[in-house]
């Protein structure tokens, strides 16, 4: 099952490397709601729990739009009848599709924490990166195995960008209330960790749920 | 949180309750509608065969 | 064979509706603080409670679907959904009405199982359009199901996550929905919860028995003009 998964994971982000499509627009994407929120809020420096707020509600949008194309090759070149066609156990799609938007996250996020800091953040970045790294990979983990489900479940429907941002949104509000309450005094003034491990607590807990939900569920999807 | 007077308060949870009727009745109202329309089509089934 | 045991059903949930009636407006104490306003307690999070069990129901009914591959668990997962949609919108105008009347505002972000729910009710508003845009019904009814039981797993997930967050803006210091309940209160409120969750039980059957009358009379008449053809 994994050298099956290796096999999807490395196809994708083949194909992302040709087209640079989806990683370079999530990108731009949050440069954009920065500025959105620059003129919104009429604000030039932010902190606390509107940084964090500001932060993670853009990180959450840009990961919509990597979640409405997890499936695209797939779908636009008759691709899932294909790997249905090979006797592939669909867990290992999955782990692929969930792996390709994690790694896709990361890469956004390298670009997009640093130019909050720049852009929009008044105190510096530096005393909360290693916390923030936690909350950024846990975080990530959660959205991406809800992303990959939902990505699947709303593949072969009419409607599927409507559906996604629906879908997705609602069900990342734990991620969001964990990662925004966790990040919020990492972004103050006088940054410190406050009531982190009840966070990460919670975080782990939500991404332990959807990874077994997603595994023991995949099966049903995409099936014909 | 001040209490209100009586005569106020009741208007708020006479409204609340009246809220919770209507969803119900109206609920069975469209069931009925169902119900209605399937017994039409039945009854003119039943007549075609004859 | 839904409808079995419907009128026992209704008439329990007449009886138990007219009991918690009674017990509410002439048994219940006035509330020191909230007053008469209090009462809407008594409606508004029974109905809560159930559609959040409604809710998390229709993902166990859901799960036994993809299990069996039998369809009519699948009718089952979706009337208690759809019902528990049709709840969840009275449960967000009573807390509207409750809220205006306690605090001013039509809105306030104070209640975690407000809060809460108003997030789970936007989840599950989803799924009709996500139903009904998939046209083949066998994988209509797939699909539904594996929405059911991811949604049913999110509902305990985003109130724990909303109650913490709300802990630290809002700091519960009169807990409105439970906690320490006088005695007298807390048999209304038991009361209340049970008629209500009879109450949806009845019409959940009401319904579910309503489609298959529907279903059943399509197969029929697809069958006879098949024959009138022949």
């Amino acid at each position: 099952m994994i050298a099956t998964a290796r096999a999807i994971l490395r196809k994708d982000l083949l194909l992302e490397w040709r087209t640079k499509e989806s990683v370079p627009a999530m990108t731009l994407f949050t440069l954009t709601v920065y500025v959105l929120f620059h003129f919104g809020l009429d604000r030039d420096a932010l902190d606390g729990a509107l940084a964090s707020g500001v932060l993670w509600v853009t990180l959450l949008l840009a990961s919509v739009i990597g979640v409405s194309r997890l499936f695209g090759a797939e779908r636009e070149q008759g691709g899932i009848v294909g790997l249905l066609l090979a006797p592939v156990d669909r867990t290992a799609l999955w782990v692929a599709k969930a792996a390709g938007l994690f790694l896709m996250l990361v890469l956004v996020e390298l670009v997009a924490i640093p130019a909050f800091g720049l852009l929009l953040l008044g105190p510096g970045l530096g005393g909360a990166l290693p916390e923030l790294l936690a909350i950024l990979v846990l975080g990530n983990l959660g959205i991406a195995a809800v992303g990959a489900l939902v990505a699947a479940l709303a593949a072969e429907t009419r409607a599927h960008e409507l559906i996604v941002p629906l879908l997705l949104l609602p069900l990342l509000v734990p991620v969001l209330i964990s990662c925004a309450q966790a990040t919020e005094p990492l972004l103050r003034q006088d940054a410190a960790a406050e009531e982190l491990g009840r966070w990460l607590a919670l975080l782990s807990l939500y991404d332990v749920v959807f990874v077994l939900l997603s595994v023991a569920v995949f099966d049903f999807l995409l099936e014909d | 949180m001040p209490a209100l007077p009586l005569d106020e308060a009741g208007k708020y949870v006479a409204g609340a309750y009246l809220v919770f009727l209507t969803l119900i009745v109206v609920y069975v109202a469209i069931i009925a509608a169902k119900v209605a329309r399937i017994d039409r089509e039945l009854t003119r089934l039943a007549e075609e065969d004859e | 064979m839904y409808s079995k045991g419907l009128v026992p059903l209704a008439v329990a949930s007449v009886v138990t509706i007219a009991a918690a009636m009674a017990l509410i407006f002439f048994y219940a104490p006035l509330d020191a603080d909230q007053g008469f306003i209090q009462k809407i307690f008594y409606v508004h999070v029974p109905m809560a409670i159930v559609a959040l069990g409604g809710f998390v129901a229709g993902g166990i009914m859901a799960i036994k679907h993809l299990r069996s591959g039998d369809r009519s668990w699948d009718l089952r997962s979706y009337v208690a959904i759809h019902m528990s949609i049709i709840l969840g919108v009275g449960v967000l105008i009573t807390g509207a009405i409750w809220a205006k009347a306690s605090w001013g505002h039509w809105w306030v972000w104070d209640e975690p199982v407000l809060v809460s729910f108003l997030v789970v009710f936007l989840l599950y508003c989803v799924y009709y359009p996500l139903r009904f845009s998939i046209e083949d019904p066998e994988r209509q009814a797939r699909y539904s199901s594996v929405f059911a039981i991811a949604a049913g797993a999110f509902v305990p997930l985003n109130f724990m996550a909303v109650r913490l967050a709300e802990a630290y803006t809002h700091p519960r210091v009169l807990s409105q929905t439970g906690g320490s309940l006088p005695g007298d209160m807390r048999l209304t409120f038991l009361v209340s919860i049970v008629a209500m969750t009879l109450l949806f039980v009845t019409l959940w059957k009401l319904e579910l028995t309503a489609k298959h009358a529907s279903l059943a009379l399509k197969k029929l008449k697809r069958r006879l003009d098949a024959r009138v053809a022949a």
